[in-house]
Order: C-alpha cells, then structure tokens, then sequence
C-alpha cells in the first residue's frame, strides 16, 4: 500500500482482549482500533487495567491472555516474540525504564536499530555513521551526549530516562508508539519534550497511543481519540473534550458508573 | 596411599644436580603428600568439591619436548605483548620465551636454571610459603619440583611491561599431569605485573597443578592475573600463597573460564602494617562443571586493607564453590577488610556454595562481608527484547554485563581486552555482545 492508502487503514486492531495477574482478571474483553495517522489516549483510574494493556500488546509475560485478540497491521500480535512484536514496528515506551550498568546506552541504541533494519533486509549503519544520526536525535530531546557513553538509563533522573525513552522512539521510528506513563514524574520543560518527540512522528503512515492518567500531556499533544479504560475494559470513547471532562469530574463517578453496570457496551461520546 | 596417588608421585625424569634445599623440599613434599593423601570431601575445605573424577583417570608425567609450536601458542595465548616465557609440561621453553623488556638487574627465567646458577636468591623463599597450611595438592607439586618460572626484582625495580607466563599442557593420546611452579620474589619499592596464563592442548584429560609463591617487601607492589581457559577435560589446581610486608600492595585476579573442575586456593599473609591485598575473581562454568574459589587472608599487623570480589555466573548443572576467609589477628588493629560473592545462576540446576567467614581477634577493626544470588533480571530481559534485541543475544548482553566488573579491573589493555573476548566467547552471540564494552 502507498502512504496514501495506508491512512485510516487500522495499524492495531484490537478484539475482545481478556488477561489475568494470577486469579485476578486485569482485562476484561477490551477492543479498541486505532488507525493510521491517529494519536490516541487512554485514560482511567489507577488500576484500570491501562499499563497491563500496554504491556501485553508489546509481550509481557507478567499477565497471562486468556482471550481475544490484538492485530498489528493484521498479524496476529498475540503469537509474536516480543522482539518480533519490536521487528513488527510496536514501541513501548515503558512507565518505569530499567536501569543496565554495562550495557552502554549508544551501543544499545545502535544494536536495537541494526536488529531491526537486519530483520527489515536493510543495511545494518556502522558506529560512525550512527553517531551522527544520534546526536541529532539527542538534540532534537534535549540530552546531553554525556549520557551516551554511560551504561544503560544508569544514574539516570526520572525526567532523563523518559527523554531517552524519547529518544529510542526517535531512533527507532516504530510505526506504532504506545507509551506508557510517558509524563509521569516530568516537570513542565522535560514534558514539552516528550510532547515534542512524539509530535514530530505524528505521520499518516504511524499511529501513538498515550496511556495516562492526568489531562496535562494532552494540552502539549493533541490527541484525536481519547479512551477512558474502567475496569479492564474501554468504557468511554471521545473526542479531546473528554479529557478536559474527567480532568473536571474526576474518575470516581466512572468508577461508580462501572460498578453500576453502566457500560456493559462502551458508550461513543460524539462532541 | 592408593595405587592412583602413587601414580602422581611417578617422576620419570627427576632433575639432577639441585641444590640440597631444593632437594629436600622434594622430599618433604612426597613425605606430605603420601601421609595426607588426595583431599576427600571429609574436609572443611574440600566438603563441595569431589575428586573421585580425578581419581578415575591414569594420568601420565606430561613430556616436556611435546610437540608444540609458535602457532599453537599464540592460538591459546594471544599474540606476545612484552616478556613471556612459555613452559610445557612444566619447563621452560627457551625457543619460544623472549625476556626482553624486564628492567635493569631483574631477572625472569628458567627456576630450574636459577636453582643452579644464582641458589642464593631462591633459597629464602622457595617452598617456605606454600609449605605447612599449603595441604596435599601443593605438595605434590614440591614433590615433583623440576622447573618453573623464577621471577626477581631488585630493590626499587620498576617494570614498565607486563611479564606473562604461559603454561601450556600439552597432551597425546594419553592423559597426562603437569606441574608448574612460579616464584616471585620483589624486593623493597619495586613493582610489576605478572600475567599468569594457563592453558592446554590435546583433548586427552590434563591435570595441571599450579603453585606460585608470592615474597613482596616493605613498599613493594604486584599486579598478578590468573587466566585458565583449559578445554572441558583438563582438571586445574591453582595456588597463590603470598606475603605482604610492610605497605606492600598485592593484587591477584583470576579468571576461570574452563576444566571439568578448577580450584583455586589463595593464602595471603598481611605481615607488615598498612599492607593491601585485593583478590578478584570472575568464574564461569556450564554442563556438569565445578569451580571452586577458596582464598584465606591474614591481616597480622596494624591498618591492613583487604578487598575481595568474586564474581561467578553458572549455567546448566555447574556448580561453584567460594569459600573466603578473612582473619584478623591479634594485634592487627585499624584492619580494614571487605569480601563479596554474587553470583548469576542461569539456570535451575546450577548451584552455588558461598561461605563468606570472618574471624576477627583484634580490636578496632573495620570489616564486612556482602553477597548475591541471582538469577537475569526479567524486567531488563524484557526492556530489551521490547527494542528489537533477539532473546540469546540480551540474555548474553546482560551476562556480560554483570561480568565485565570484574574484566574492566584488568589494567593492561591488551590483557583486558583478551579477557573480554574470552568471556564474551562463552556466550550466545558474544562477538556481537563485546561491542557494548
């Protein structure tokens, strides 16, 4: 397909997804589509089930599926290796990034990048070539290069490890982002970055779902649908109003609504 | 004494002409070896580490003239990089050894060449240290006391090369023993480094049983490094016994990549006050391996420091021993003292034995011991793998990780990157792995 054609095709298809922690069941049956070009949010209440999504959809194997389906450009995203999932284009950008002493940061970069062009039948870029093409990237988030030549997020300030999960993303141009908790913990400078960075892959042929809790990232990023997940399930779709809605309201009342039974079919809010 | 333990004591080509000090620790070396026997597991020190494999084996006196050759050197060592002498089967090999490069008035050479020419300088040192605690495998060594390499270095010597002392084992079609044997003798304020490298050619069984003897005096300082990459049918013995005088610095690093079964036994006398002693340690074995670790320090004067780090990771049933012990004795305030273990089981079936001990006899006295079990860390696995990176190549990317600790406290280059190389050839992909150092 051309880059014309792609857009407002689906890049993930979800159906139905059903996963459990032990005995407790963290998704509920959640579908959810999201279409190329589309910047997607998901909000909702601690424990809605939002960074269990995000982690199954890219290969975490804490939560168990036990039903449904996820499609990334229609392969079946469920049967993949998470490096497969990663080769296939998803980005997770995680809420809390691992430090790995001895593991250097730009080393890392380079060998993600070279896994997934090798895997694409392209050329693997040689360590100087690459350097270039980071440090523009870096400048485009804001690092110092310093932190390059550490080991992997380590010694990292919270604000830092998201910029470099920025900056992964940057590198790595997945065809779809989904980050999880990305503003968690950031002040108002490290959040213009962030937003910034996934701005400047906002693309017709590339799709990003936001998992957040607060409203905040999205006055930097506007989003085109905006998801309220209750209880493992989405449960509220709308536009960008509906942010500013439960930044207004709050998440008790969908909670309560919820537990009432109120959403035994997800409710489409039009604006 | 079985017909087995016989077998070792077998010497087909005695040395002639030593000089009577040399000859009695012969002597007194078979004298304790017969009484003591092969270690069992009835002993403390060797409760973890069974021989009986050992013992099922007719082992041979390795021939020193076994073909081995400039290529099948570097292949095994690397390519020279300062001074080297190269023994086989325990004796110096002149054509391939090349001293050159030692400062003035040291002396790196043939021990059996020593022992007739300069007595004198050998007869302080030779056999006292390894001698008494030393136990049954040393003294087999003494026994069979042949050749090996005599290292000396006068008042204030400074070396600016590394020395490197490769022991190759070379077998045929039949197994075969080899002892080898290192004395290094550095007087007041001289330094070096010595690069002790075993390793062995032929896939017959090889029993290699290393001692060296460390004499370092007042302000003196000695970088030592032990790296044993043996093929998976060679049983290696190694022990370091060593004494500090007054602030002399003694570091010792070993790797242990390789053998069915590696021991190494380090004895380190803190006599001198204000003396150093760091002990460093990176293991690694996999299928049905056993390397062992057991190290004694003795801080026996005032404001010694003692540091040791041992780092293992074991795969399939391997399995590892550390056992270290720090004694502060007394009189010996104002000792600092530090030992950790950590360890990284990479699977089910493999264990460790950790027994870190502290016996403390004196007053005002600074020490500590610390510790890890540990298996790969799930979460980076996964932060891994989420970029892109193939299961084999981030489990090897984190393996490396927790092993390069120990690599990047080699300080020759050459010699440090060699061991990253090693190490990194150990594991899936690990070519690919190095980059990251």
């Amino acid at each position: 397909m051309s880059p014309k054609e792609q857009e407002n095709q689906p890049i993930l298809a979800v159906e139905g997804l059903r996963a459990r922690i032990g005995d407790r069941e963290i998704l509920t049956g959640l579908s959810l589509t999201v279409n190329a070009g589309q910047v997607h949010a998901i909000m909702g209440p601690n424990g809605s089930g939002k960074s269990t999504l995000a982690g199954v959809l890219a290969g975490r194997e804490t939560a168990e599926v036990t039903g449904g389906t996820a499609r990334l450009d229609g392969r079946d995203l469920l049967a993949m290796s998470p490096e497969d999932r990663a080769i296939a284009g998803l980005f997770l950008g995680f809420q809390y990034p691992v430090e790995i002493p001895g593991v250097g940061n730009l080393y890392f970069l380079r060998t993600a990048l070279n896994a997934q062009r090798k895997s694409r039948g392209e050329e693997e870029i040689d360590a100087v070539d690459f350097l270039e093409f980071a440090k523009e990237k870096m400048k485009s988030v804001e690092m110092d290069p310093a932190f390059m030549s550490r080991g992997l997020n380590e010694g990292f300030s919270g604000g830092e490890k998201k910029r470099n999960e920025v900056l992964q993303m940057a590198v790595l141009e997945p065809r779809l982002a989904i980050l999880d908790e990305i503003d968690s913990g950031l002040d108002i400078d490290a959040l213009r970055v962030v937003a910034r960075g996934v701005e400047a892959l906002r693309s017709p042929v590339r799709s990003t779902v936001l998992v957040t809790h607060y409203q905040r990232l999205l006055e930097y990023v506007v989003p085109d649908v905006v998801h309220v997940m209750a209880a493992g399930r989405i449960v509220l779709s709308g536009g960008r109003e509906l942010a500013l809605e439960l930044e207004k309201k709050g998440y008790a009342w969908i909670d309560e609504e919820a537990r009432r039974g109120a959403f035994a079919e997800p409710v489409q809010v039009s604006p | 004494m079985s017909s087995f333990e016989e077998s070792l004591l077998e010497d087909p080509r005695p040395p002639a002409g030593l000089p009577a000090f040399a000859a009695e620790i012969r002597r007194k070396g078979r004298e304790v070896f017969t009484n003591l026997g092969l270690p069992t597991t009835r002993l403390e020190e060797w409760r973890f580490t069974p021989l009986a494999g050992v013992a099922g084996v007719r082992f041979q006196a390795g021939d020193p003239g076994a073909p081995f050759g400039a290529p099948e050197l570097e292949r095994l060592a690397g390519p020279r990089v300062g001074p080297r002498l190269v023994f086989v089967n325990g004796r110096l090999r002149a054509d391939l050894s090349d001293a050159a490069g030692l400062p003035a008035g040291a002396f790196a050479g043939s021990l059996a060449r020593a022992l007739e020419e300069r007595p004198a300088l050998l007869e302080p040192h030779l056999g006292r240290l390894a001698s008494g605690s030393g136990g049954a495998i040393p003294a087999l060594n003494a026994a069979l006391l042949a050749d090996g390499a005599f290292v000396h270095l006068p008042d204030g010597a400074k070396a600016a090369e590394p020395l490197e002392l490769v022991f190759a084992t070379v077998s045929g079609p039949a197994a075969i023993s080899s002892p080898s044997r290192v004395l290094l003798v550095a007087r007041p304020q001289s330094e070096a480094t010595v690069v002790e490298k075993h390793v062995a050619l032929g896939s017959s069984p090889v029993l290699s049983n290393a001692v060296t003897e460390v004499a370092l005096g007042a302000g003196a300082g000695l970088d030592h490094y032990q790296v044993q990459d043996q093929p998976p049918s060679a049983y290696h013995f190694a022990a370091v016994f060593a004494e500090v005088e007054r602030d002399a610095r003694f570091h010792t690093h070993s790797t242990a990549l390789g053998a069915a079964l590696s021991r190494s036994d380090v004895r380190v006398r803190l006599c001198g006050e204000g003396a150093e002693a760091k002990l460093v340690g990176l293991y690694m074995a996999d299928g049905k391996r056993l390397v062992d670790n057991h190290s004694v320090v003795d801080h026996a004067k005032p404001r010694g420091t003692s540091r040791e780090v041992f780092k293992g990771v074991l795969d399939g049933e391997s399995r590892a021993v550390f056992g270290g012990r720090v004694r502060v004795l007394e009189g010996a305030m104002k000792t600092d003292a530090y030992q950790m273990n950590s360890n990284l089981l990479l699977s089910r079936e493999a264990t460790i034995d950790t027994m870190p001990q502290l016996e403390i006899y004196a007053d005002d006295v600074k020490c500590g011991h610390g510790g890890t079990v540990g298996q790969l860390d799930a979460d980076a696995l996964f932060y891994l793998r989420s970029r892109g990176l193939p299961l084999e190549r981030a489990k090897s990317l984190l393996i490396y990780a927790f092993a390069r600790e120990m690599v990047d406290l080699v300080r020759p280059a050459a010699l440090r990157d060699q061991i990253g190389r090693l190490v990194a050839a150990r594991l899936p992909d690990g070519a690919r792995v190095l980059e990251a150092a």
